[in-house]
């Protein structure tokens, strides 16, 4: 008889794609900025980066206002910075658009860091708000938070070698930022899934497990397999390699953080180390 | 301080469901929400079964992740323990849904009723705050203040007492202040073995469940 008792765990029913979709949209958003911020000089591909990035993180909150209860409301969600970070990731999304803006109107190094800290405080944010969620063994495991963080920079850094190359600027730091922020990703879910896997069951884990395969064969090694072959490949050559490594990396990425939100997510349940004595002892 | 606490003596209880009946009748909870349930869960292997009903609710946690994440301020902590929530702040994002390692909040996103258009009782006691934003167990905050304000005592006056308790045929749930060490609820922790769900969280609930007598 195992040492506590109760019904089985199930999948959480309280978010679904909506609430996924901030954390793809926005995981890929603020890593695009980020990326721009870090890989990218100045010119025509960092503003499309900057502009593609804050839409992607625009995209995410709407995401998330279709989803909510009371959307007249949304502006109470600033309320709470103290503790939650679902407020604090709306308190960073302001100066993520106003930083964003005046970088790319007054370019500067100072206005660089500025937007680069907002994106990586954004996608901290999002980390954080999974873990904080304590109902969901899946999510609050601290190793979440490294993931969440290296994918939102592998998506980003991965669209924003696709733009630059379309504009004629791949260069080797923004093809090495690919490379590191992949490998980056592969290890932290290695981390994570083989920590997480052993407590979840059923369902949900086969949901976790199946990520596995394809977020290390295409979203990390088919992808740096491709990027290291643009690399060295002039441009008409290499942009659809650089397309299809983007797309391995950005699908497997929002596929992974997909399956975690709805699929992988399962609660508590309810469990008794103790189980009633009655009767004749 | 007071400290509110629920007690519940899992050797007592039969799952007859009156708790849960008494609550949705005094709080008018739509169908398919279920601020206390009891849980029917059948443990072990024969020939060795035991059936165990397990009533559940918001735990009233002294260090509740509900309130830690919610993004608005709804969800707060009173000093008596109470965890409420204030439903003209609250935006639905259910973020407090999933931080619940109880599985104690709902959410229902349009009024609903048992019999499609509501009965009488239903109009009576509907409350369109209480659509599109997260609701739970409030320990029957308004029926223990206003008791406490008519000079009855919360778990011993039925005025001042939650629904479930009142109702419980079986004497199986018990209310009252945990700080006082002469409470019924201190009475029954002090002469019994007890536990708390998902102690290994931190969460500090206030809501106890007897075992065995010690």
């Amino acid at each position: 008889m195992s040492s506590h008792f109760g019904p089985n765990p199930w999948i959480q029913q309280h978010w679904d794609w909506r609430a996924s979709g901030n954390f793809v949209f926005g995981g890929a958003g603020s890593g695009l900025l980020l990326a721009a911020a870090l890989a990218l000089p100045l010119g025509p591909a960092r503003g499309v980066s900057m502009a593609l990035g804050l839409l992607l993180v625009a995209l995410g909150l709407f995401s998330v206002l279709m989803k909510i209860g009371k959307p007249l409301r949304a502006l109470h969600v600033f309320y709470n910075p103290r503790t939650s970070w679902m407020a604090r990731e709306a308190w960073v999304a302001p100066p993520l658009f106003a930083t964003a803006v005046y970088a790319f109107l007054r370019p500067s190094t100072q206005a660089e860091i500025l937007f680069g800290a907002a994106a990586l405080a954004y996608a901290w944010c999002q980390a954080r708000i999974l873990h904080a969620a304590k109902g969901i063994p899946a999510w609050r495991e601290p190793r979440l938070i490294p993931f969440i963080v290296a994918t939102a920079l592998t998506e980003g850094a991965s669209v924003a070698a696709l733009v630059a190359l379309a504009y004629g600027t791949p260069s080797r730091l923004v093809y090495g930022l690919v490379a590191a922020a992949l490998l980056a990703r592969a290890g932290a879910w290695f981390s994570y899934s083989v920590k997480i896997a052993p407590v979840l069951a059923g369902r949900a884990r086969d949901a976790l497990q199946a990520v596995t395969p394809v977020l290390l064969w295409f979203g990390t090694f088919g992808a740096l397999a491709l990027i290291a072959a643009a690399s060295a490949l002039p441009r008409a050559y290499a942009w659809p390699l650089v397309a299809a490594a983007a797309a391995a990396a950005v699908g497997t990425g929002w596929r992974a953080k997909h399956v975690l939100v709805t699929r992988a997510a399962l609660n508590q349940g309810f469990s008794l180390p103790k189980v009633p004595v009655r009767g004749a002892r | 301080m007071t400290r509110w606490a629920m007690v519940a003596d899992l050797r007592r209880c039969v799952g007859c469901q009156t708790c849960t009946a008494a609550c949705k009748h005094t709080n008018a909870t739509p169908p398919e929400v279920q601020w206390r349930r009891v849980l029917d869960m059948e443990v072990g292997e024969y020939p060795e079964v035991k059936r165990v009903f397990v009533p559940v609710g918001c735990q009233h946690c002294a260090d509740p992740p509900c309130m830690h994440v919610c993004p608005t301020t709804a969800t707060r902590k009173r000093d008596d323990g109470v965890v409420t929530i204030d439903y003209d702040l609250c935006i639905g994002c259910d973020y407090c849904a999933v931080a619940c390692p109880y599985q104690a909040r709902y959410r229902v996103k349009a009024p609903t009723y048992a019999y499609g258009a509501p009965i009488a009782s239903e109009a009576k006691q509907h409350d369109s705050r209480r659509v599109g934003v997260s609701t739970k167990c409030t320990f029957c905050a308004d029926r223990v203040d206003a008791g406490l304000a008519a000079g009855r005592k919360p778990g011993v006056d039925p005025e001042a007492t939650p629904a479930c308790v009142n109702s419980c045929i079986a004497q199986a749930l018990h209310f009252g202040d945990a700080a006082d060490p002469a409470s019924n609820v201190s009475q029954l922790l002090a002469e019994n073995q007890f536990f708390r769900m998902h102690e290994e969280l931190g969460t500090e609930p206030n809501f106890y469940y007897l075992w065995d007598r010690k």
